[in-house]
């Protein structure tokens, strides 16, 4: 398992050195002069020349490539223009609500995804399949955002039983921040149940149809016992690799979310950092994002081994 | 034509393709169907609920959602068409090169994995950070978020192809690279491309309402489908129509193009049908 941990360890060097070099490149998209559009029109020629010269737009392309890299791997993401921080310090402020409806919508995105496909699955072109899949069929293509707002109108607006935006940090007042994370959490979730529900039908289907759950059959063990014990547990990894990609659907999910629902956590940091053009805001967000999901991905794939030991032995 | 009747007798691209075509011609006969001019602001009729006059109802500057959500049809289907060819053929380009050279494999594929690390609409607001609002900038940022999935398919396709007799045959025959690659190889890559197509068309127009309604996509006064909700989300408490609506039409939009590709799926490679 060391090995096979060391390797995918390895594969993931050239993998993240294309995210940091993107991230560089970002600034060097922007159309004419990036120093003159960040500062704005107002600039004098001597503001624009000092600002190019401090972010290092004066030297060679590959001199400012290999000096991002050193800053990066020295844990330095630059300092925000607008927020008067260093840049770090800013995602670490608000990375708690962005972790915490992350994860809340996962247990929503589990709990209604793998129970719906299994229970589909356990009653093939039954009612409850066709009404499961026809539910997950919209989950798919319902805009979250979109059902965001449908939520904040029914739940917030009219019956007026959860708040319709805002945020408390678990820390501080535990039961008011699930009061304000049900609904973010639940239409931020849902979407991503429907594929968690399709992946764990077929998956439980195939699983299923194999000699060993005939076998157990045969002994006379009871649906329930075949289906929960023996079938289930040998879908389990392609489940988990839908989990994995889910979480990763969730963080770029969770920005949107955090603008309906007014949660200052990185999105919302993000999309006002576009708005003021503070571009090293906008690649902290992204590198830190991208660098969770192939973490992630790496985390999915070490667990794996534990739940097939198969796995280990190929 | 038995094709063309095997595509017809699948009930997914049955609706599918209905469903899209009438959302095609919505925008198609936008500026004949619709009641009211779009970009025209009217304080005095803001807010006012379905009726005979205003069939969705206006939004908070007074434009009747109708028309907007015709016209939104437009900059949805716009930014869909063109994502979608752009990355089929930024998908073509690179996975064929990387799939039929395998010096520039690695190198290529690795590129592919770096973009697909990122959230996908984290790098399209990423990317629109850098470039500004517009369509042209929209369409940009969204190809160069889903060309790379599109590849790796290509790729994978190419993979399995090449070993294939007929295209060692063409090779024996001394037919050149390029030859092989676009006349024996591509035609037999349709297939998973189509399908592949219409699901980047499906993200495309939803990631286009996402990048509108966060106010980095197109420009907040072109009627976009992602600018209308947005404007509803202000008025949610007084209007719920303003973006009830154009939400539904995204909705439905989105609905049609995954029931397509899947049918296209079914019909095209049984082995990948879902069960």
């Amino acid at each position: 398992m060391t090995v096979y941990l060391v390797r995918r360890l390895l594969a993931l060097v050239p993998v993240l050195a294309v995210v940091v070099t993107v991230v560089f490149l970002l600034i060097h998209l922007i159309p004419g002069d990036p120093v003159g559009v960040m500062l704005g029109p107002d600039a004098t020629p001597a503001q624009i020349e000092s600002t190019r010269r401090a972010l290092g737009l004066d030297r060679p392309l590959y001199e400012q490539l290999f000096k991002f890299y050193v800053r990066v791997l020295q844990g330095d993401l630059g300092q925000s223009y607008f927020l008067d921080r260093p840049v770090v310090t800013a995602l670490l402020e608000r990375a708690e609500p962005t972790l915490v409806l992350t994860f809340s919508a996962l247990l929503v995105a589990v709990l209604i995804g793998v129970p719906s496909g299994i229970i589909a699955a356990a009653y093939p072109g039954s009612l409850w399949d066709r009404a499961l899949m026809l539910g997950a069929l919209l989950g798919v293509c319902v805009p979250g955002f979109w059902l965001s707002l449908n939520f904040i109108y029914l739940f917030a607006v009219r019956l007026g039983w959860l708040p319709a935006a805002g945020y408390a940090s678990i820390f501080a007042d535990p039961l008011a921040a699930l009061r304000y994370m049900v609904l973010p959490a639940v239409s931020l979730g849902f979407n991503q149940s429907a594929l968690i529900a399709r992946i764990s039908r077929s998956c439980m289907l195939e699983a299923l149809q194999q000699d060993y759950i005939r076998t157990a059959r045969a002994k006379g063990l009871s649906q329930g016992v075949v289906t929960w014990v023996h079938a289930f547990r040998n879908a389990l990894v392609p489940v988990v690799t839908v989990i994995g990609i889910t979480m990763a659907i969730l963080i770029g999910g969770a920005v949107v979310t955090e603008i309906v629902f007014n949660i200052p956590g990185l999105g919302r940091l993000i999309i006002s950092a576009v708005l003021r053009r503070d571009y090293p805001v906008v690649q902290g967000v992204i590198l830190v994002t991208a660098t969770a999901y192939v973490l992630i991905n790496l985390a999915v794939d070490a667990l794996y081994v534990v739940i097939d030991p198969r796995i280990r032995y190929e | 034509m038995s094709e063309i009747r095997r595509f017809a007798r699948n009930r997914n691209i049955a609706v599918g393709a209905g469903v899209l075509a009438l959302v095609v011609l919505a925008a198609l006969l936008a500026g004949v169907v619709s009641t009211h001019d779009p970009r025209r602001l009217n304080p005095a009729e803001r807010l006012k609920a379905p009726s005979a006059r205003n069939l969705l109802g206006t939004d908070e500057f007074g434009r009747d959602v109708y028309s907007l959500v015709l016209h939104g049809a437009q900059v949805s289907l716009l930014v869909g068409v063109t994502t979608m060819l752009l990355t089929s053929l930024g998908g073509i380009v690179i996975g064929l090169t990387a799939g039929y050279y395998r010096r520039v494999d690695l190198v290529l594929m690795r590129v592919m994995d770096g973009l697909m690390a990122f959230p996908a609409i984290l790098l399209a607001i990423a990317l629109m950070a850098a470039r500004g609002p517009g369509i042209g900038n929209v369409v940009f940022a969204l190809s160069v978020v889903y060309t790379p999935r599109t590849a790796m398919l290509i790729r994978s396709t190419v993979l399995s192809l090449r070993e294939l007799d007929y295209v060692q045959a063409a090779r024996a025959l001394g037919r050149r690279d390029l030859v092989i690659a676009f006349r024996h190889i591509l035609p037999n890559c349709v297939g998973p491309l189509l399908v592949q197509s219409s699901f980047v068309f499906a993200y495309a127009i939803l990631a286009e309402a996402i990048l509108g309604f966060l106010g980095v996509g197109v420009p907040p006064y072109v009627p976009s489908w992602g600018n209308v909700i947005a404007s509803g989300k202000n008025v949610i408490r007084e209007a719920f129509w303003v973006s009830l609506f154009p939400g539904l039409a995204l909705t439905l939009s989105g609905l049609a193009l995954n029931l397509l590709g899947d049918g296209l799926r079914d019909v095209l490679d049984p082995r990948l049908r879902v069960q």
